[in-house]
């Protein structure tokens, strides 16, 4: 029995030409968008805040334009009242995330969405409403971080396990998670409910005596 | 000789015997995955249950790492089963290559006692090279990692010096090729950076390049070969359809990677590409399932090998449905945003995993026990055939469940944690104290009861299928002529 001659589209040499050319084709774009982003997301970048945004207050708020959130970074509010510069910053930083590699995190909760399920996201923890008011979010994620067994989590007895962080290395997560909750994360999570950051008004006595009041 | 149905590696070429090793050790680990599945889900329900001992972080990390390893291990056993076949030629440095699984296994055990005995480690640069990477799918630690290249370099140089040697088939040079960029792309996620979006860049090329790129490749040419040795399928007509599924996966998966770039930091114009590519990425999927059943009708599924047979159409369904067409429902952004880290993620993962590739390597496994024991029948009317039609079945029944269920789960999670209480900490518990979530809990361990059960019973068929069968295979080769 003979073959009948293979159409063009349906013969071998031809998808053999195909998935070479189609396979390079999709690799070049994707270099070429790699350097794009790699760019993008470098700290300090468009996209990626610099370590040293942990001195100041961040936000997420609705933006009417892009229709989410995105971080918005407000006035000087130092972490743990101490202004760095960028390389103590990132020092800082990078003990945190380290921290978090170290302690298997991402086996439990997801970060900026990646991870496990079995816990919170913690891509804005540090908006987190949980954290109680602005003035003692801080320590109270240290002593958190710390000993966090037999603290207040939910109503289902789940618990996250004392894993042995020392202060220092709560306190250097704590700036982590700082610094990735000013990430460009396109809106996600969307709709995300952020803690009161806002100033306390000022009390009226505080007004009644201008020549002691300092320059703002 | 031995007689048909023992056990006998005089029934094995040189990469087979080394392919049973691989075997053997995959199917142990897949055991290991199971048990720390459970574990893991238990938790789900009780959480006090082995709290402080093994954590939920532990059992899931070792969960999704013997699913990595057992699945590796099992894509190397099956190359090394086929190449001398495919090639012609006996396996270019197998002495290297024996080493090499020697120093593998031991380096997984290795890693797993750490995993269990130490956990965590202070957050210091030596826990990683240590411990744990604490980066999901690939936490081993980085002195593994090395080992991890080193070890798929010597299989990549057999692979290729193989087919160097003897002659380069159609499979073989996709094969090649693909290990290549396996190889290459797992450097990706060997450096450290403070910057999670630049981490987590990074860490999706090793993640969904493999997952979504090469693993589907190398799959399918495991799928090609499988085909032509169960039921002499034309070779032209194998190779063609695997470089439509080269053009077509590649063609997707390759930017379908942006589907990762949504939300970590990357730039917007990835939720265009991103949503784009990935939505054609269950199109080669819908190839594969025409090809393994056009070709299965056409051969009136007259199989040499029924088992394996129907693993490989389980394969075939599996991929498109759990890669395909559950990973299709989320990857767009508009829905993504909210199912991004949820129980949908798992539901996917559950499916796609099992669907794509635990079969087809179970698939192998049953080829590699039927030459083993002499090329012995497989076809119908087996003794103690009950045992591998149960083990599909068990193990289908309890994943279709588990998928179920964790996909009302997700649902539910989008809807109560994302989309109404916008992810907070007190939104994430009042969705998983949800009566649905918890109800999708207790199904799931219902399934994955269903599914362990169906786990036993095939790892006691694989042992025992075959023995004692007097009969040889049924002769599936197609004329020499139409081989061309």
């Amino acid at each position: 029995m003979s073959e009948t001659q293979t159409l063009w589209w349906a013969s071998e040499s031809f998808w053999k030409k195909m998935a070479v050319w189609i396979t390079a084709g999709s690799a070049v774009v994707l270099i070429f968008l790699t350097f794009d982003t790699v760019n993008q997301i470098t700290a300090g970048g468009k996209r990626v805040p610099p370590y040293s945004v942990i001195n100041n207050r961040i936000d997420y708020v609705f933006d009417e334009k892009r229709n989410y959130q995105v971080p918005v970074i407000g006035p000087e509010e130092p972490l743990f009242g101490k202004v760095l510069n960028e390389a103590e910053a990132m020092a800082l930083v990078s003990r945190g995330k380290l921290t978090t590699q170290a302690k298997n995190c991402m086996n439990c909760h997801t970060l900026l969405g990646n991870g496990a399920y079995y816990a919170p996201d913690l891509t804005k923890s540090w908006l987190d409403p949980m954290w109680g008011s602005k003035e003692t979010r801080e320590e109270t994620m240290v002593a958190f971080l710390m000993d966090p067994t037999d603290k207040l989590h939910n109503t289902i007895g789940r618990r996250m396990p004392n894993l042995g962080i020392t202060e220092e290395e709560a306190r250097a997560t704590v700036a982590f998670l700082k610094w990735m909750s000013a990430i460009d994360t396109n809106g996600f999570p969307g709709n995300f409910p952020t803690i009161d950051q806002s100033d306390p008004a000022p009390a009226p006595e505080s007004v009644s005596a201008p020549t002691e009041t300092p320059a703002l | 000789m031995a007689a048909l149905g023992t056990l006998d590696s005089a029934n094995l070429n040189g990469g087979q015997k080394l392919a049973v090793k691989f075997f053997t050790v995959a199917i142990a680990l897949f055991g290991a995955q199971v048990l720390f599945g459970m574990l893991a889900g238990i938790q789900y329900l009780n959480p006090d249950f082995l709290f402080g001992v093994l954590d939920f972080s532990v059992n899931r990390m070792l969960h999704i790492n013997a699913m990595v390893v057992w699945l590796l291990f099992g894509f190397i056993g099956a190359v090394y089963w086929l190449l001398e076949d495919e090639s012609g030629t006996p396996v270019a440095g197998l002495g290297l290559g024996n080493l090499m699984f020697w120093v593998f296994t031991l380096a997984v055990v290795v890693v797993v006692l750490v995993y269990l005995l130490v956990q965590v480690g202070p957050g210091e640069l030596k826990s990683i090279w240590l411990i744990n990477e604490g980066r999901e799918y690939i936490e081993a630690p980085r002195w593994a990692d090395i080992g991890i290249v080193v070890c798929v370099l010597i299989f990549f140089y057999n692979v290729a010096a193989t087919f160097m040697k003897g002659r380069f088939t159609g499979i073989g040079g996709v094969l090649v090729l693909d290990l290549v960029a396996l190889a290459g792309l797992y450097l990706a996620g060997m450096w450290y950076t403070p910057n999670i979006s630049m981490d987590q860049h990074w860490w999706w090329w090793v993640i969904h390049l493999w997952v979504e790129a090469t693993w589907e490749v190398l799959v399918g040419c495991l799928l090609a070969y499988g085909l032509v040795k169960t039921m002499g399928v034309r070779r032209r007509i194998v190779e063609t359809w695997l470089y439509i599924e080269v053009a077509l996966l590649f063609g997707s998966g390759i930017l379908g990677l942006g589907h990762h770039y949504f939300w970590i930091g990357t730039p917007e114009y990835w939720l265009a590409i991103g949503g784009f590519f990935s939505a054609l990425e269950p199109i080669p999927l819908v190839a594969m399932v025409v090809h393994a059943v056009f070709d299965a009708g056409h051969h009136k599924l007259k199989s040499s090998n029924n088992p394996a047979l129907a693993w490989m159409i389980a394969q075939a369904f599996g991929n498109f449905f759990g890669a395909g067409v559950w990973g299709f429902m989320h990857t767009l952004p508009q829905i993504n945003l909210y199912t991004h880290g949820t129980q949908w993620t798992a539901s996917h993962g559950h499916l796609a995993f099992f669907g794509a590739y635990a079969t087809i390597v179970i698939a192998f496994v049953y080829l590699a026990v039927q030459k083993w024991r002499g090329n012995v029948w497989m076809s119908g009317d087996m003794a103690g055939g009950w045992k591998w039609k149960w083990a599909i079945f068990l193990l289908h029944a309890g994943m279709i469940g588990m998928t179920m269920a964790l996909l009302v789960t997700g649902y539910e999670q989008s809807q109560v944690e994302r989309a109404i209480g916008g992810s907070s900490w007190i939104a994430y518990f009042e969705a998983q104290a949800h009566v649905w979530f918890v109800q999708g809990m207790n199904w799931r361990m219902v399934s994955g009861w269903m599914f362990a059960t169906g786990f036993v019973l095939l790892a006691w068929d694989l042992m025992t299928i075959g023995k004692r069968e007097t009969r040889p295979a049924r002769s599936v080769e197609v004329p020499a002529a139409a081989m061309a």
